[in-house]
């Protein structure tokens, strides 16, 4: 059985997509349809273009060529806040938090405008968002003066007050210890038995293999394997790209 | 959520302290409106400058220190509030509605003008701003009927001198009362959290549903809007405009910069006290001349070194100070209760803002 073969209809559909910085090009024709409720994963080389993908998905970067239709609807021209607002969540690699706000404000703007929510919905929205993420303790505390772990831990928490149908993780296991790792990974799965869609960039493959259920490799912006997680790992495309033959 | 932690903590927007500043800024207000009747008018009339120095202040820091748009080109509208003036006040209206009239205006130039000035971001943003200015000042001196680039006064108003100082100390008053208000239930709704975010990182507001353009835009207008008001009462003061180059100066900029800066940028105290310092020392100081200007950027530069939140920003971190209160703060409702009790101990003790 491959991972391409999802239970329920499509909820991500990246046709052809480009992505392109004048001559250099980071993405080119990547096809990617991801059903409702899989948890995917990705991993490639460093400058592979899965970190562009994810901006491309999310509308942070305009694809230069393709398509990238989200619950049926092509959202290739739509802004990044109204994919947001749509239900799409992302964190971002390099944590990119509101530095002068509260943890709980920084994750109330999420659940604010990401989840549409209004007073106290949207106050118990964030609380619940930081609670998953287990940073209700720090709620108080100006975001600027978190150290980099509870950032990236942040960006998780923002995401999720956002109320995401489709959560895009950019690297958010690499650091931690043993336990915290443990732990991202429950919330994760957690996560993904609610059945939100999840797309997860990672490097720690062991934290990613503990939840996906399928697993893309992308190197030099192609999809070169996609399938069940041990098939892709074991595949000669992948250990190409990573031990460096002939790419 | 688990109903658990759902019930052992609450948001506190600081609503008792909130009752308090009301209930207390109301009181300065309605003083403030009874001041004419107790003091000489030359004393009262005299407080004109103080109230539209921190309706400038507090504009400036809700486009700089709320959303991060640093503006030198602020003198466009308090140039296009004063030449408004003239333009209602001869179609027949008298000059206080026409400042009033003037400032929706000037609320729609805003918007167009936005249009031009979103193109370029931080410093070219900046500079950009200023050249609108420029270009406003220019188009401004081609009307004759505007007075050229003489400058002109009033035609139309009021013969008696103490009517005429009584109403543009109402009209400054309110209009200052009006951006107070405005700024701070601005901050305190959603909006509030839209702006910090949008300044503290664009692409991740982005990325969490807010409309980044929309929301500056509106904060733009808001604050033309406030300048513009600003400007009216500056002609009104003056009874006209003593040349465009004044009304248009940059220097106004440079002030607006200096009173919220040395304030505390990115708090609604700051501005106010930035504006007080600014006027006090105007009122003392500014016939020294040339000296003046030194001492004024020794003291900018001695803040800046040492306070580099401002003043406000230095005691309200060291006190834990709040006049407006616009933030949020999580409170444990019954700490050391239940399972979680040492972590929502933990959080009780966190700081607020």
């Amino acid at each position: 059985m491959t991972g391409t073969v999802g239970t329920g209809t499509a909820l991500l559909e990246v046709d052809q997509v480009a992505k392109s910085y004048g001559a250099l090009d980071v993405l080119t024709a990547v096809d990617l349809t991801v059903p409702t409720g899989q948890a995917l994963g990705i991993v490639g080389p460093n400058g592979a273009g899965k970190s562009t993908l994810l901006s491309v998905i999310n509308g942070t970067e305009k694809a230069s060529a393709g398509t990238v239709r989200f619950g049926g609807r092509d959202v290739t021209a739509v802004g990044p806040a109204d994919r947001a607002r749509a239900g799409m969540g992302r964190t971002f690699q390099i944590p990119r938090p509101f530095t002068h706000l509260t943890v709980f404000e920084n994750a109330l703007a999420g659940a604010e405008f990401g989840a549409g929510l209004h007073g106290h919905a949207a106050d118990l929205r964030a609380l619940e968002a930081l609670e998953m993420a287990d940073m209700l303790d720090v709620a108080n505390t100006p975001a600027g003066t978190l150290p980099l772990l509870k950032r990236k831990r942040l960006e998780l928490a923002r995401a999720l007050a956002t109320d995401p149908q489709l959560l895009l993780l950019d690297e958010i296991a690499g650091g931690l210890t043993e336990a915290e790792c443990d732990s991202l990974i429950a919330t994760i799965r957690s996560l993904h038995r609610e059945g939100i869609t999840i797309i997860w960039i990672e490097h720690v493959v062991k934290a990613l293999l503990a939840v996906v259920e399928r697993l893309v490799c992308l190197a030099s912006g192609v999809i070169v394997a996609d399938g069940a997680p041990d098939e892709v790992m074991r595949s000669d495309e992948v250990r190409k790209v990573y031990l460096g033959g002939g790419m | 959520m688990s109903p658990e932690a759902a019930d052992a903590v609450r948001v506190d927007r600081y609503r008792r302290r909130m009752t308090v500043t009301q209930i207390v800024g109301a009181a300065i207000i309605v003083a403030l409106a009874f001041a004419p009747y107790v003091f000489e008018p030359a004393v009262t009339s005299s407080w004109i400058k103080l109230f539209y120095l921190i309706t400038l202040a507090t504009v400036w820091n809700l486009l700089a220190g709320y959303a991060g748009m640093v503006s030198v080109g602020q003198q466009a509208y308090i140039g296009l509030g004063a030449y408004g003036i003239f333009v209602f006040n001869d179609l027949g209206l008298d000059p206080y509605s026409s400042a009033l009239v003037a400032s929706v205006a000037i609320g729609i130039i805003a918007f167009a003008l936005s249009f031009v000035a979103f193109r370029l971001r931080g410093g070219y943003f900046a500079i950009g701003t200023w050249v609108i200015a420029e270009a406003v000042r220019q188009i401004v001196v081609r009307f004759d009927s505007l007075g050229a680039g003489r400058g002109r006064s009033i035609s139309d108003y009021t013969s008696d001198p103490v009517m005429r100082n009584l109403f543009t100390y109402w009209l400054a008053l309110g209009i200052l009362a009006a951006t107070l208000i405005a700024t701070l239930f601005l901050l305190r709704s959603r909006m509030g959290i839209a702006l910090q975010s949008i300044r503290d990182n664009e692409v991740a507001a982005r990325a969490l549903g807010i409309h980044v353009a929309r929301t500056k835009r509106i904060v733009f207008v808001i604050a033309g809007i406030g300048a513009g008001l600003a400007g009216s009462v500056i002609c009104l003061q003056a009874i006209g405009v003593q040349s465009p180059s004044q009304i248009f100066s940059v220097s106004y900029s440079a002030f607006m910069v200096f009173m919220v800066l040395i304030g505390g940028i990115g708090t609604i105290e700051g501005p106010i006290i930035g504006a007080v310092i600014y006027y006090v020392m105007d009122l003392y100081f500014s016939q020294m001349g040339l000296w003046y200007l030194v001492v004024l950027g020794a003291l900018a530069i001695a803040v800046t070194l040492f306070f580099p939140r401002g003043i406000w920003g230095a005691l309200s971190a060291r006190y834990n100070l709040a006049v407006f209160p616009i933030g949020h703060r999580v409170v444990a409702v019954a700490p050391g209760a239940g399972v979680r009790g040492e972590r929502r101990m933990a959080m009780a003790a966190g700081t607020g803002k």
